[in-house]
């Protein structure tokens, strides 16, 4: 909330010339998201600071006063009223929109020349990570400087805070550091206060001229400003970099795809359902359910196959089901298509009538979202009761996860329940099929390793006559 | 002329036009009775004589008709109805819906018909059409019998068709106007000796013709399968005969039964399981005898419908959708249940598990498939203990549900394949149509509660994904509205507007509980873990549950949950909570502490981080604000090109110390209710209701008595278990209301959470009008975590006090009324589905969209 820029060296106090604001007077400046102030606390010959408060009103920003949503975009106990975000940009160029364009009335010489200066921002959303700050600013010749907190003092097991204070010095225009700040702020942030419109290429051009496009992390820094829209992003790229077509990798936090071996080419997830579709060919079946399924990528695959006559695909989630509705693209799907699928709402923890009359059930990538305790239901709802001639199951393999280098307390994804040694899942397989009548051929999918087997199992359940 | 025709059947009638079909069936039927054909082409094409509409015509019609058949009404199919093939559709609607046809033919002399024909205005029709149509029906007529009617009356003269009387008769299995009270008895087999015994322990004496019956009005009801593989098979025979002839008893056939019945009139028969020994009792009696038998086999029909409907009895059991209707479907069902036709690897018919999918009202009672103990299932009791098989024979009593048996005296037969003794506990058996859609709930305190179908969505996602076993989800609180918006300056809530709500409300005496700052917690907890798997169905050897309002495992891990339930239990233990309630489980409602426990997602991304970026942000503004007040300013120059107004940074500086402050004031406000827990002796629980217990809901004691009886029974003896504070409080004495604010006061200027304020009696009501279970009062200083740490400056709060309440009540009405009626139906022994319903309920308005501070 607070940004406080000094000027060192002599006649300091031509600092108010630069940024156009009178040192000895306190200002107040009526913004839309709240009141901007300008002052100095300190005026010297040889140090000069001006400070740029923000006065957010929290109130506004949950009653959607401020904001793109109309429900507000953010909570009444929110950290934007005191965190450095895009807020602070948008009253950079308000408040000294001259000294950004680099324009000086009465010393345009001192605005055009490299000076002592320093940059001090109070609580800097970046998720504490001190390297990628450092990363940022040091190739604009900045020394940086940061200092980082705990959350609450009473209670250290809760960590770091994700916010630090940061202090740049280099000798800089002031028009280069106030553009730096304006692009950089915003972007550790990612998270934006306003609608982002296609005009916002032009700004981060505009104010990005000159650095922005030989910055080592360049590429890195308009994803990171256009978190929010891809395609504007992949836009600005291509407009920096004069039409050099090489995009970097996209960040990744997804373990399986950060861990995916590059000689075999495709990621794994369309390794999976490529397997899933061959075993359901393989055995025969004409009408298939994907049980759970997600945003419906395995259910496009089986409606464009052509020996599948049949389709049934269900979600307990109705956001998941909307997604596959548009993936499939249901509403403008021909008649003979249309009828092929059946999309419907559905729990595989309730019988369901819908689920029966099926040779074979996908449940992919699935049951480790139950609660373990809960399996016994599902094991009823599938195999008791729906009963198709073929099952196949595929859940990740915890062994694996060493090769990805996560800790043995961790899993793969957030909502997963449990994920199972090759062991567990063959014992888990074994019993299911004792309990029900059923056969079943394990295996597993993706690159194979001597100790960890392959990062997915798969089980293919065959109804015993 | 009277003819008569079942109570519910699909009546046909048959003539040619202007025979006076339409009249006949408006004189004779309702008019929402009458389907006529001219109706429905006129309603797809707005022309009725239109006989190009007439196939699209009766596709509707017949939708129509088969929505009537399904609820069981009565329906008249008015259209000529000549060809065999237009009646051929017809019987086969009839078939699929298991109803009874009626056949009128009408057929008055040519004369009548033309001269009818002439008269009518709105069409006309040529006298060779009229001539032909006749001519069709007389040959069309001869097989209706054949074709599949059960009644025909075919009426030939105008007078006939004028005078006529239609009575519609009692079907056989309608016995809706016997009330019992009832002693169902399951299968006997021919064990006579245990027949007897059981009979006499129902208290059943033998009058002077040596037939049992009960001295108090009672009627034993015979569930079939009274014959073979028993010692006296011709003696139960005898004794259940009497009885249905005398009225003391009544009896519905079993497969055994119709068996013997096929061998009495001579058919050929597979004389195995049991039936060689029950002819060889019965061969050499006389011819009398065996007509007697005979006619009583023959006359004993599939099912009966009992008390208004509330009881159905049959051998095998029955679906839902047969109950009261006859045909060979429903009699084969009744028979043999729910059979696929092919055979188990014991050669026994494999049968599917209808009472799973039973949804059923009535309680169906029925025996068949032996087993080692009573079965309940979704309102259906399997009574059929294989007495026959050396275990027991069992009586179910009306309305009582009480189970009566007796030992058998010895294995009269092996079992064909074994006595199925696992009590199983299906744990997917509850179906998607038991919550999906818009569902309407019926409740005892404020009747049908309605849930759209984009809450229920919402509900089936949480509860699927993230709840805990529905088996232990008896009970979800209601959500909780705040009180009024307080009027005061410097206050969001005040106790005044709490008491006032209550005082306008007629209720006088109000109850204040302290507020724990914690998380809800419902505890279930069984004695044992036999328990829990009979009277819970959970069988992986838990004991209870602690839960979250949402229905959530309070603890991801077992390991403090079984440690503290089994504390729990240790206290009830010590203080004859088991004994003095006289029950294997309990059900409280609770505050667990402390609240960082299940918020330190919360905590750690939410509250702490803007806590420690308020202090920091704003120390570092009051620092350079300081800066700037402790310079002598010199005159500003005037610079006329610059925008802004001026600003008195003194002024700027109060402001900022205060918003600091207040953000200080909020960082210590959740910092009360956080502590470290490193085992389970860290937490804190607060009963303060106690819900329920085996057979009973405390719905109906007042609140002083719940705090009193948790003060005695629970809390106090071990650290864990704390007692809630409260204060009582008289809202019309001016000194009691005055007491109590400044109880409030004292709780919360530390940051305490704030009150609950109940009113009197756990359930109160303005006329009819349900109050709100409970208000609630919260702390200045806390509602800094709810609104954000500056909430309580003059502008912010003049704003926030804008808020509407309307939503959140009406929310916590419906939620209270559900939470109830679930705990009721628990207690009452209801299915588990009808539990469910209750709390999937909850669980759905609470995804309504509410404004969540509230």
């Amino acid at each position: 909330m607070l940004l406080t820029i000094s000027l060192k060296g002599k006649n300091t106090q031509d600092l108010g010339y630069l940024l156009h604001k009178n040192p000895y007077r306190a200002q107040c400046f009526d913004l839309n998201f709240g009141k901007v102030y300008v002052f100095y606390p300190e005026v010297g010959d040889e140090k000069t600071t001006a400070a740029l408060l923000l006065d957010i009103n929290p109130v506004d920003l949950a009653r959607g006063k401020v904001g793109s949503e109309k429900d507000g975009l953010f909570d009444y106990v929110n950290d934007r009223p005191y965190v450095c975000s895009s807020f602070m940009s948008t009253a950079i160029v308000r408040v000294f929109g001259t000294a950004v364009s680099g324009k000086c009335a009465k010393r345009q010489e001192l605005a055009d020349s490299k000076l002592d200066l320093e940059a001090s921002i109070s609580m800097l959303p970046c998720m504490g990570d001190i390297e990628f700050v450092k990363e940022i600013f040091e190739p604009l010749g900045y020394e940086v400087y940061t200092k980082s907190y705990v959350l609450d003092e009473c209670f250290p097991e809760w960590g770091q805070s994700p916010y630090i204070n940061l202090t740049i010095k280099g000798k800089v225009k002031l028009s280069e550091l106030l553009n730096h700040l304006y692009v950089l702020i915003p972007m550790f942030d990612r998270q934006k206060h306003y609608y982002v419109g296609s005009d916002e290429i032009e700004k981060l051009i505009k104010h990005g001229e000159g650095w922005l496009s030989t910055h080592p992390c360049r590429n890195k820094i308009i994803r990171r400003y256009f978190s929010v829209c891809k395609s504007y992003a992949n836009e600005a790229i291509k407009i920096i970099s004069e039409n050099e077509l090489q995009y970097e990798a996209e960040q990744n936090t997804d373990f399986e795809k950060a861990g995916e071996n590059t000689e075999s080419k495709k990621p794994l997830n369309k390794r999976r359902l490529d397997t899933v579709l061959e075993k359901i060919l393989e055995s025969g079946s004409n009408r298939v359910i994907d049980m759970g399924c997600g945003d419906g990528k395995l259910t496009k695959m089986l409606l464009d196959e052509k020996s599948i006559s049949k389709i049934a695909a269900f979600d307990v989630s109705v956001q998941a089901l909307k997604r596959t509705a548009e993936r499939l693209r249901l509403d403008t799907l021909s008649d003979v298509k249309r009828k092929k699928v059946d999309l419907f709402l559905s729990s595989l923890m309730y019988l369901d009538d819908r689920f029966k009359g099926y040779d074979c059930a996908c449940i992919i990538e699935v049951i480790e979202h139950l609660d373990l305790n809960r399996l016994r239901t599902f094991e009823n709802v599938v195999f008791g009761y729906a009963m198709p001639k073929t099952v196949i199951v595929t859940t990740p393999n915890i062994e694996y996860n060493k090769y990805y280098g996560i800790s043995e307390e961790q899993l793969r994804h957030n909502d997963h329940r449990f994920e199972w040694t090759r062991n567990e899942f063959d014992n888990w397989c074994r019993n299911v099929c004792g309990k029900f009548g059923y056969t079943v051929k394990t295996d597993g999918i993706g690159d194979f390793n001597e100790s960890f087997g392959s990062p997915t199992q798969i089980g293919v359940f065959t109804k015993c006559v | 002329m009277r003819i008569e025709i079942p109570e519910f059947s699909l009546v046909v009638m048959i003539g040619a036009s202007s025979a006076g079909k339409t009249s006949f069936a408006k004189k004779n039927f309702l008019p929402t009775e009458i389907f006529s054909s001219d109706f429905f082409r006129a309603m797809v094409c707005d022309d009725e004589q239109n006989q190009s509409a007439t196939s699209e015509a009766f596709d509707l019609l017949f939708y129509a008709v088969e929505k009537r058949l399904k609820a069981m009404k009565t329906t008249v199919i008015d259209a000529t109805n000549l060809k065999m093939c237009d009646r051929e559709k017809i019987i086969a609607l009839s078939k699929k819906h298991n109803v009874h046809t009626v056949a009128i033919v009408l057929d008055p002399p040519e004369k009548v018909l033309l001269e009818r024909n002439k008269e009518r205005s709105d069409r006309n029709i040529s006298e060779s059409i009229l001539k032909n149509q006749r001519a069709n029906l007389k040959s069309s007529i001869k097989h209706l019998k054949k074709e599949g009617f059960s009644y025909i009356y075919i009426l030939n003269t105008k007078e006939e068709i004028d005078n006529i009387e239609i009575v519609r008769t009692k079907l056989w299995n309608n016995k809706k106007d016997e009330h019992g009270p009832f002693d169902i008895i399951g299968d006997i087999h021919g064990c006579c000796s245990e027949l007897e015994a059981l009979l006499e322990k129902l208290g059943y004496i033998i009058n002077k013709e040596g037939v049992y019956f009960h001295p108090e009005g009672r009627k034993a009801v015979f569930l079939g399968d009274l014959c073979d593989r028993g010692d006296r098979n011709a003696d139960v025979l005898d004794i259940v005969m009497n009885m249905v002839r005398f009225g003391s008893a009544f009896a519905v056939i079993g497969n055994h039964d119709y068996k013997l019945l096929k061998y009495l009139n001579g058919k050929n028969v597979n004389t195995s399981k049991g039936l060689d020994i029950t002819i060889k009792e019965i061969e050499d009696k006389d011819e009398k005898y065996k007509d007697e038998l005979r006619n009583f086999i023959r006359g004993r029909i599939s099912h009966y419908v009992f008390d208004n409907g509330r009881l159905v009895v049959s051998h095998a059991g029955i679906k839902e959708e047969y109950i009261g209707r006859g045909s060979k479907r429903v009699k084969d069902f009744c028979l043999y249940g729910d059979v696929t036709g092919e055979n188990d690897e014991y050669g026994a018919p494999v049968r599917l598990n209808w009472a799973a999918d039973y949804r059923g009202k009535a309680i169906v009672v029925y025996g068949h498939t032996p087993r080692n103990e009573v079965v309940f299932e979704n309102n259906t009791y399997c009574i059929d203990t294989g007495c026959v098989f050396g275990n027991k024979l069992t009586a179910f009593r009306y309305p009582e549900k009480e189970i009566v048996s007796v030992k058998a005296l010895r294995e009269y037969a092996e079992p064909v394949r074994p006595i199925i003794t696992e009590n199983g506990t299906d744990d997917g058996n509850l179906k998607i149509n038991d919550v999906s859609g818009k569902l309407h709930i019926m409740t005892e305190l404020t009747g049908a509660v309605t849930v759209n179908e984009s809450n229920s969505a919402a509900a089936l996602e949480v509860m699927s994904r993230f709840a805990a076993n529905p088996h232990w989800l008896i009970y979800l609180p209601p959500t909780m509205s705040p009180c009024a918006t307080s009027k005061l300056d410097g206050y969001l809530e005040y106790p005044t507007e709490a008491f006032e709500y209550y005082k306008n409300n007629g209720i006088k005496k109000v109850i204040c509980e302290k507020k724990h700052m914690g998380s809800r917690a419902v505890i279930v907890l069984c004695r044992n873990a036999e328990t829990a798997r009979k009277r819970f169905g959970v069988d992986d050897g838990s004991r209870g549950i602690i839960y979250t309002r949402t229905g959530r495992r309070f603890f991801k891990e077992s390991f403090y949950e079984e440690r503290i339930l089994n504390r729990l239990d240790s206290v009830l233990e010590k203080t004859g909570f088991w004994k003095d309630f006289d029950t294997d489980w309990v059900c409280f409602d609770t505050e667990l502490m402390p609240w960082s426990e299940k918020a330190r997602e919360l905590l750690r991304s939410q509250y702490a981080p803007i806590g420690s970026a308020g202090i920091l942000s704003l120390s570092s503004a009051v620092d350079a604000l300081k800066s700037v007040c402790k310079r002598e300013n010199k005159m500003p120059e005037i610079d006329s090109g610059v925008s802004g107004q001026n600003v008195d940074p003194m002024e700027l500086l109060k402001k900022y110390e205060t918003r600091k402050e207040a953000v200080e004031k909020y960082t210590a406000a959740y910092r009360e209710y956080c502590w470290r827990v490193v085992s389970e002796n860290d937490f804190r629980i607060a009963p303060f209701h106690l819900l329920a217990v085996e057979g009973r809901v405390f719905s109906d004691e007042k609140h002083i008595w719940h705090i009193e009886t948790l003060k005695k029974y629970c809390t106090g003896i071990d650290d864990i278990f704390i007692e809630t504070e409260y204060t009582e409080v008289d809202t019309d004495d001016e000194e009691s209301v005055r007491q109590a604010v400044e109880w409030w006061l004292n709780l919360t200027k530390s940051g305490g959470e704030g009150m609950v304020v109940k009113p009197e009696y756990f359930v109160s009501k303005n006329n009819a009008r349900l109050l709100q279970p409970a208000v609630k009062c919260r702390g200045a200083e806390y509602l800094r975590i709810i609104y954000g740490p500056e909430y309580l400056m003059p502008e912010n709060l003049k704003r926030l006090k804008k808020r509407r309440l309307a939503l959140k009540q009406s929310l916590a009405l419906k939620e209270f009324s559900l939470g109830m009626e679930s705990l009721k139906r628990f207690t009452d022994k209801k299915p588990l589905y009808k539990i469910h319903e209750c709390v999937f309920g909850i669980l759905a308005f609470e995804s309504e969209p509410v404004d969540p501070r509230l």
